[in-house]
């Protein structure tokens, strides 16, 4: 299967090492892919906030063209495919609210049918490739270390826009993959909500406090990084993690956030600087040494 | 079938006993974890304090924590939670004060609700009869009526967590219902609070609201459309507005987002001491080569800007 690539506005920009490592594990995966160069932002929500159907417009301008491709669209950011998600499920409820999306895109030349799916890198690990094919990439087995998912938002709520009826793998997807690793998934309770990234810029305080809170809890938890596949949970979990350090009792976290293909790059014995992890706010020095020491993986 | 529940003991007079108590009970295919909890009340241990009344999703005092997620546990059945018999986490509703086992104090729901002024506050001569609305006017808001006042979204909100001042889902989405009716003459100076610190601008649009919320009502929904309204209201100077509109700014320019000019526009260029503030974590961005030089395109910024030039002329 080929996909019509959407790596999103924060791979290209603020977290360019997810960008990276996503394409060295998708290239070793032999994940076939073609980037839509031509899309444009899905708003995060923030457009949406200002004009829903403005938000809707673009996105199913994205989704025509992946139409257009043949090929369903593949994302490496949670936020990218929550919003995605419910754009197409608002558009595909609503007939008429389609059709007039539609009337503004024929004078671009384009028009969306309606069957493009939208699948963030996760979910093609758990429902596409499979556990067993990715095992097969690994040549370390990570047992010993300790990861703490931590999702998005947009890749949990709202549940009904997401397909967890169907797929109710994908609630548990981010455990499922760091534990095919080998590595021990530990269980905080941060793990499914808010980062604090959307109002960093409105309520700072507010903002770090939730870095805290997360980062604390993992670390109390005895996790050696935290994986997600969210880059704008990254940006704030990273860059502020040393502001919101200032909050906890000892003045120090330290937690590594590694995106979710540099954790699966790891256990494929990459080279750290093929993952972008020297681009880190917090030091991923101890957890890339844990895995380099990690016994090969059998089979 | 037999079922196991794990559940969140409190006793005020003994705090330090406080911990998981375990029951395990028989239950029927069609009982509700409400039923389950009675029965372990009646059966095993009176001591287990809940609040319920009407058992049909009514009454609005059955919300509490089932798995780590806000729900109304007469709603609620065992075997949609756990098909295989798996143990069930019980716990109080959060933001809120526990007093005793899942009971908690709903002061500060009631404080918040309070705060917005939940009720019509019209101007001008009073009417002989009733005040009119017409239909259409209220159809919209019966989504919003239907709140029950459980504290679902107020149990699960993120900001909350964080910050007690936030007046949070419930309250916010009763502002909304009075903002929007056209009988009341107070839009503005409603808006003008709602505006303010702890309103609609420190939501982090979590949905952990929406999704817990038993009917339907879309508190962050809600919230979205009070940020727009207090916009088109003219209350333009919050970081919050500057920040949707320089994101939407950029969107239109590059057909992408641009993150280092929406930092600069969303603070407010003149905001020095919030730059600076900023700035260190910015530089030790840039020495990590994360810092975006150039903003990155679409390939076709200009399709996306007619796209979007359109949709909002509209
Ligand atoms: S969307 Fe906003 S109001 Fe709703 S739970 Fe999240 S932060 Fe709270
Ligand atoms: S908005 Fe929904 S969840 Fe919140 S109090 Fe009302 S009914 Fe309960
Ligand atoms: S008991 Fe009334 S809503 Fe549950």
């Amino acid at each position: 299967m080929k996909y019509a690539f959407y790596p999103g506005c924060v791979a290209r920009g603020g977290t360019p090492e997810l960008l990276v490592s996503a394409n060295a594990v998708m290239d070793r995966l032999g994940i076939e892919r073609e980037e839509i160069v031509s899309a444009s932002c899905t708003g995060a929500g923030v457009l949406q906030e200002r004009n829903e159907k403005l938000g809707d417009a673009l996105n199913v301008r994205t989704f025509a063209l992946a139409e257009k491709m043949g090929s369903p669209i593949m994302t490496i950011c949670s936020t990218c495919q929550g919003v995605m998600s419910q754009a197409n499920r608002r558009v595909l409820r609503d007939p008429e609210y389609l059709a007039e999306i539609n009337t503004i895109l024929a004078e671009e030349g384009l028009e969306y049918k309606g069957t493009t799916v939208i699948k963030h890198l996760l979910w093609v690990l758990v429902e596409e490739i499979g556990i067993e094919a990715l095992q097969k990439t690994f040549t370390k087995e990570l047992s010993g270390l300790k990861f703490a998912p931590f999702y998005g938002c947009y890749i949990v709520r709202p549940s009904d826009a997401l397909g967890f009826d169907e797929h109710p793998e994908r609630q548990t997807s981010l455990e499922t993959v760091i534990e095919s690793t080998g590595a021990v998934a530990v269980d905080n309770s941060g793990k499914t909500k808010c980062c604090g990234l959307p109002i960093l810029l409105i309520n700072q305080s507010n903002a770090i406090q939730m870095v805290a809170n997360h980062t604390g809890e993992a670390k109390d938890l005895d996790a050696d990084a935290m994986v997600t596949p969210c880059p704008l949970c990254h940006l704030n979990l990273d860059g502020y993690q040393p502001k919101a350090a200032k909050r906890r009792p000892s003045g120090k976290i330290d937690l590594p956030i590694l995106h979710l293909p540099q954790m699966l790059g790891l256990a494929m014995g990459m080279q750290p600087k093929e993952l972008g992890l020297q681009r880190h706010i917090i030091s991923t020095k101890e957890v890339i040494g844990k895995a380099a020491a990690a016994p090969a993986a059998v089979g | 079938m037999e079922q196991t529940l794990r559940v969140k003991r409190f006793d005020p007079e003994n705090p330090g006993a406080s911990g998981y108590q375990e029951y395990t009970i028989e239950v029927e295919e069609t009982s509700t974890i409400l039923d389950a909890l009675i029965k372990i009340r009646e059966e095993i241990d009176g001591t287990l304090s809940l609040r319920c009344s009407c058992r049909a999703s009514i009454c609005g005092s059955c919300a509490m924590r089932v798995n780590g997620q806000a729900k109304l546990v007469c709603k609620t059945r065992v075997n949609a939670v756990a098909p295989n018999g798996e143990t069930i986490t019980i716990d109080p509703p959060g933001n809120m004060p526990v007093i005793t086992d899942l009971v908690v104090d709903f002061k500060p729901f009631w404080d918040k609700m309070r705060a917005v002024e939940p009720y019509l506050r019209p101007e001008g001569p009073v009417p002989e009869t009733e005040y009119i609305a017409s239909a259409e006017s209220m159809d919209h808001l019966v989504g919003v009526v239907n709140c029950i006042m459980c504290g679902a979204c107020v149990s699960d909100c993120t900001v909350l967590e964080v910050d007690s001042n936030f007046l949070g889902p419930a309250a916010l989405a009763k502002a909304y219902r009075f903002v929007q009716d056209p009988r009341d003459s107070h839009k503005q100076d409603r808006l003008s609070v709602l505006n303010n610190y702890s309103g609609v601008w420190d939501c982090t649009r979590c949905m952990q609201c929406v999704e817990v919320c038993p009917k339907d009502v879309n508190p962050m929904g809600r919230i979205m459309k009070l940020r727009d309204l207090a916009m088109e209201a003219g209350f333009n100077n919050t970081s919050g507005s500057r920040h949707t509109e320089s994101f939407a700014k950029s969107v239109k320019k590059n057909g992408r987002l641009d993150e280092t000019k929406l930092a600069v526009d969303s603070m407010g260029r003149f905001n020095v001491p919030a730059l600076l503030d900023s700035a260190p974590v910015g530089l030790r961005a840039m020495r990590k080569g994360k810092f975006p030089w150039k903003a990155h395109k679409s390939s076709e910024p200009e399709m996306v800007k007619r796209v979007f030039e359109k949709v909002e002329g509209e």
